[in-house]
C-alpha cells in the first residue's frame, strides 16, 4: 500500500534537515503505529506525504499503490486515496462543515470519474456516520472546526475520514487530548473502517490507543529516522520504560 | 482661502462644458447656489487629503474618457425580482423601456418634471442634504451634480409599496457623460426598497438624497454593472429620523474607476443605519468606498461592512468615519473594512476614523488586509478540494459577512450568484 524509501526532507526556509532517511512499508490492510519523542519528525512525515508546502524532499521516495505520491498535488493525493487526520485540525471561519465535506467528497468522486453524491444521498450518509461518532447536527452546520473543543475536532477528523473512505489513513496524534470515552469513539471509528484492504498509519504517544486499535507493526522514530520496529510489544515497552532505553540501544 | 490657480482653471474648464437646465424659480435658485458653492470649493484634485488614495482626474476633467459598453448575455441583475422598473439610457429616462410609474403607496415623478413646477415638495430636499453633507468635508463632485443634473427621479413614499422600485442604468454610447440626481422622501412609518443596477454611462455622476422620516425604512441594494471601462462617482446623502432604518448594500464587480460616497446623519433617536459593500476587482479596477456617518442623537446604531477581493493588480480604497456628536449617548457604532488579496500585485488602502464627543458610547472599528490563509488552503486541498475550488470556498467565506447585510433572501441569492460568476471568470 505505502512504500517509503530513504526519505530525506529539509525545511524550505531554513537549512534544517528533519527527515534523514525514513524507510517504511505498510502492507494492504495493515495497521502500523509510529511512536517517538516530540520533535522526531512524525508530523513532518505525515505532512510531506500529504503534500504540505514548506518542506523540500532532498532524497528518497514515497509510493502509494505504486504511484509516486511526492509528485502529486495535495488534492490528487487525496483523490488517490490518502488521508491525513491532522494533529492540529485547522479552523476555517465562514465555511460550513457540511459544505466543506460535500465539496471534498464530490471533488474526489469527480476526479476519479465517479458520479457525485446528491444532496440527499450525502445528507443521509453523513447523518449516519456523525451519529456513530456522537457528532450532533449543530456541529455539522457550524464553520469547519470553529468553536469546536479539542475532542470535537478530532472526532470531526474521523468523520471526514469515514466520509472520504480513503485507502491509506494517516492519523497524527488523533488520541492526544481525548478522554477515555472520546478515545474509544475514535478507535471504534477507525476499527469500523478496517476491511482487510484499507491501511492505517497511527502516530501516537500512548499505548492506550493501541489497546483499541491493534497494530500489526510498531515503529519508533527518533531524530528523523525509524530506529526500531517490532510487534505490539514494542509499544508496551515504550509505555513502561520511555524512549531512553531504546534510543541508547540503537545509538 | 483663495483657490489655487490650477484648481480654479480645472473647475472653470469643466463648468464651460455644462449647461444649466431650465426650471421653476426654486430649482434655478438651488442650481445657482450649487454653482456658486462649486466655484468656491473647486473641483477635487490629487493633492486634496480626501482624494489621497484615488486620483479624481478622470472624474473631474472636461472630456469624458470613452468607454465601450460591455456586451454580455448574462441574465440581468434583479431580473427575477418583481419590481417597478425605471430605465435610464446613458443618463436619460427611457419611458418606453420603463414600467408605468404608478404604484400604491408611492408617488414617482421624473426630476425634470418636478423641477418645472412652481410648487413642489422636492424643493425642500433638492440639494439640501447634499449641501449639509459638505461639512466638515467638501464633496464638490456632488455639488456639481446638484447644479447640472438633467434627469432623475423624485419619489415620495407614503405607504408600503408592494414591490421594490428598480432603477436600471443602461450604457449604450461610448462617450456618454451622465448626471443623475434622485430624491427620495420616505414619510413617517413608510418603507421602500430601492434597487439600482447597471453601469449607466461611460462616465456617471449620481447623487441620491434620502430623507427617512420617523419610523420609516429604506432598503437599498445596488449592483454597478459589468462594464470594465466605465467610471462612476456616486453620493448618497441620507438623514434619518427617530427609530428609522436605513440599509444600503452595493456590489461592484467591474469598472476602471469607482468612487462611492455615503454621507449619513442619524438625526433622530434610535435610528439604525447599515452601509455595506462588496467589491470584486480584477486588473484595471480602482474602487473607493468613502463613508461618513454622523451620530447626532441618542441611541443610534450604525454599521459599516466593506469587503474587497482583489486580484491582478486591482486597487481597493476605504475611507470610513464615525463621528459621534456631543449628546449622542448610547451610540453603537461598528465599522469593518477588509480586503482579501488573491495575488501580490493588488493593493488595499484604508483610512478608518473615529471621532467621539460623547462618553457613553460603544464604537469599534477594524481594518485588515490579507491573503488566503495557507493552513486553511492546505487543509481543504488535503481533503481533495482542488486549489481553485478551495480558493473559491475561502473567498465566499470572506464575503459571507457582507452578503448577510442583505435582508431579502431572494435578492441576496441574486447577488450571491453574481459573486459566483465573478469567481468563475478566474483570470
Ligand atoms: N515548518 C516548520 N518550521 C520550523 N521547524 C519545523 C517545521 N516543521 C517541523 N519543524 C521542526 O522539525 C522537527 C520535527 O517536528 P515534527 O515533525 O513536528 O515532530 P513530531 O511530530 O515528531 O513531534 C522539530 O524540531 C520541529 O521544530
Ligand atoms: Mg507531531
Amino acid at each position: 500500500m505505502l512504500e517509503i524509501k530513504d526519505l530525506h526532507v529539509k525545511l524550505a526556509d531554513e537549512d534544517k534537515q528533519i527527515l534523514k532517511g525514513v524507510n517504511l512499508s505498510v502492507g494492504d490492510g495493515q495497521v502500523h503505529a509510529i511512536m517517538g519523542p516530540n520533535g522526531s519528525g512524525k508530523s513532518t512525515m505525515s505532512y510531506v506525504l500529504s503534500g504540505k508546502s514548506g518542506y523540500v524532499v532532498t532524497g528518497g521516495s514515497a509510493l502509494m499503490d505504486g504511484s509516486d505520491l511526492l509528485g502529486m498535488e495535495p488534492e490528487d493525493r487525496a483523490a488517490a486515496g490518502l488521508f491525513l487526520a491532522f494533529q492540529y485540525p485547522v479552523e476555517i471561519p465562514g465555511v460550513g462543515n457540511m459544505t466543506f465535506l460535500r465539496t471534498a467528497v464530490n471533488s474526489q468522486r469527480k476526479k476519479r470519474g465517479e458520479p457525485e453524491l446528491s444532496a440527499a444521498e450525502f445528507l443521509k450518509e453523513i447523518r449516519e456516520k456523525a451519529k456513530s461518532l456522537k457528532i450532533d447536527a449543530d456541529m455539522l452546520k457550524r464553520p469547519v472546526n470553529v468553536g469546536f473543543s479539542g475532542g470535537e475536532k478530532k472526532r470531526n477528523e474521523i468523520l471526514q475520514m469515514a466520509m472520504l473512505a480513503p485507502k491509506m489513513c494517516v492519523l497524527d496524534e488523533t488520541d492526544s487530548g481525548l478522554d477515555v470515552d472520546a478515545m474509544k469513539l475514535v478507535a471504534e471509528g477507525v476499527n469500523s473502517l478496517r476491511d482487510g484492504k484499507r491501511s492505517f498509519l497511527v502516530i501516537t504517544h500512548y499505548q492506550r490507543l493501541l489497546d483499541h486499535i491493534k497494530p500489526d507493526v510498531v515503529h519508533i522514530m527518533a531524530n528523523g529516522r525509524i530506529v526500531k520496529s517490532g510487534g505490539p510489544d514494542l509499544a508496551l515497552e515504550v509505555e513502561q520504560n520511555g524512549y531512553a532505553d531504546i534510543l541508547k540501544e540503537v545509538a | 482661502m483663495a483657490l489655487a490657480k490650477t484648481k480654479q482653471d480645472a473647475t472653470q474648464e469643466r463648468l464651460a462644458t455644462l449647461t444649466l437646465p431650465d426650471g421653476a424659480a426654486w430649482a434655478t435658485a438651488a442650481r445657482a447656489d450649487a454653482v456658486a458653492r462649486l466655484r468656491q470649493a473647486g473641483l477635487p484634485g490629487r493633492r486634496d487629503e480626501y482624494w489621497k488614495y484615488t486620483d479624481p482626474a478622470s472624474l473631474v476633467q472636461a472630456d469624458v474618457v470613452p468607454a465601450a459598453p460591455y456586451q454580455t448575455d448574462e441574465a440581468p441583475v434583479f431580473g427575477q425580482i418583481d419590481r417597478l422598473r425605471i430605465v435610464f439610457r446613458d443618463g436619460v429616462f427611457d419611458a418606453e423601456e420603463s414600467d408605468d410609474l404608478a404604484l400604491e403607496g408611492i408617488e414617482i415623478e421624473r426630476l425634470s418634471d418636478a423641477t418645472q413646477m412652481d410648487i413642489h415638495w422636492a424643493k425642500n430636499l433638492y440639494g439640501v442634504l447634499e449641501k449639509r453633507g459638505q461639512d466638515p468635508v467638501a464633496r464638490p463632485l456632488a455639488t456639481l451634480n446638484t447644479g447640472f443634473a438633467t434627469d432623475g427621479v423624485v419619489i415620495r413614499v407614503t405607504g408600503r409599496p408592494s414591490k421594490p422600485v428598480s432603477l436600471v442604468y443602461l450604457h449604450r454610447k461610448e462617450t456618454s457623460d451622465a448626471i443623475l440626481h434622485h430624491i427620495i422622501h420616505v414619510e413617517e412609518g413608510a418603507a421602500l426598497t430601492l434597487l439600482e443596477n447597471g453601469p449607466a454611462a461611460a462616465r456617471f455622476s449620481k447623487v441620491l438624497e434620502v430623507e427617512v422620516a420617523d419610523r420609516g425604512a429604506f432598503h437599498h441594494i445596488r449592483a454597478q454593472g459589468r462594464d470594465h471601462e466605465r467610471r462612476a462617482v456616486t453620493h448618497i446623502f441620507a438623514r434619518l429620523g427617530d427609530e428609522s432604518l436605513f440599509k444600503s448594500f452595493t456590489l461592484t464587480a467591474n469598472g476602471v474607476m469607482t468612487r462611492n460616497e455615503v454621507v449619513l446623519e442619524l438625526a433622530g433617536q434610535n435610528g439604525v443605519a447599515h452601509v455595506a459593500g462588496a467589491a470584486l476587482g480584477d486588473g484595471a479596477f480602482h474602487h473607493d468606498d468613502t463613508v461618513f456617518i454622523t451620530h447626532d442623537a441618542v441611541g443610534g446604531e450604525s454599521r459599516q461592512v466593506f469587503k474587497k477581493v482583489l486580484r491582478n493588480g486591482a486597487t481597493g480604497v476605504f475611507q470610513g468615519k464615525i463621528l459621534v456628536k456631543p449628546g449622542a449617548q448610547k451610540t453603537d457604532g461598528y465599522q469593518i473594512s477588509q480586503s482579501l488579496m488573491l495575488d501580490d500585485d493588488s493593493q488595499f488602502l484604508a483610512k478608518p476614523e473615529l471621532e467621539i464627543y460623547a462618553d457613553d458610547v460603544a464604537c469599534s472599528h477594524g481594518s485588515t488586509s490579507g491573503e488566503i490563509d495557507d493552513d486553511a488552503m492546505f487543509y481543504l486541498r488535503s481533503r481533495g478540494v482542488p486549489q481553485g475550488a478551495a480558493q473559491d470556498l475561502l473567498t465566499r467565506a470572506f464575503l459571507a459577512e457582507v452578503i448577510e447585510e442583505i435582508d431579502d433572501p431572494e435578492i441576496a441569492e441574486d447577488i450571491q450568484s453574481r459573486l459566483e460568476s465573478w469567481l468563475q471568470r478566474r483570470g
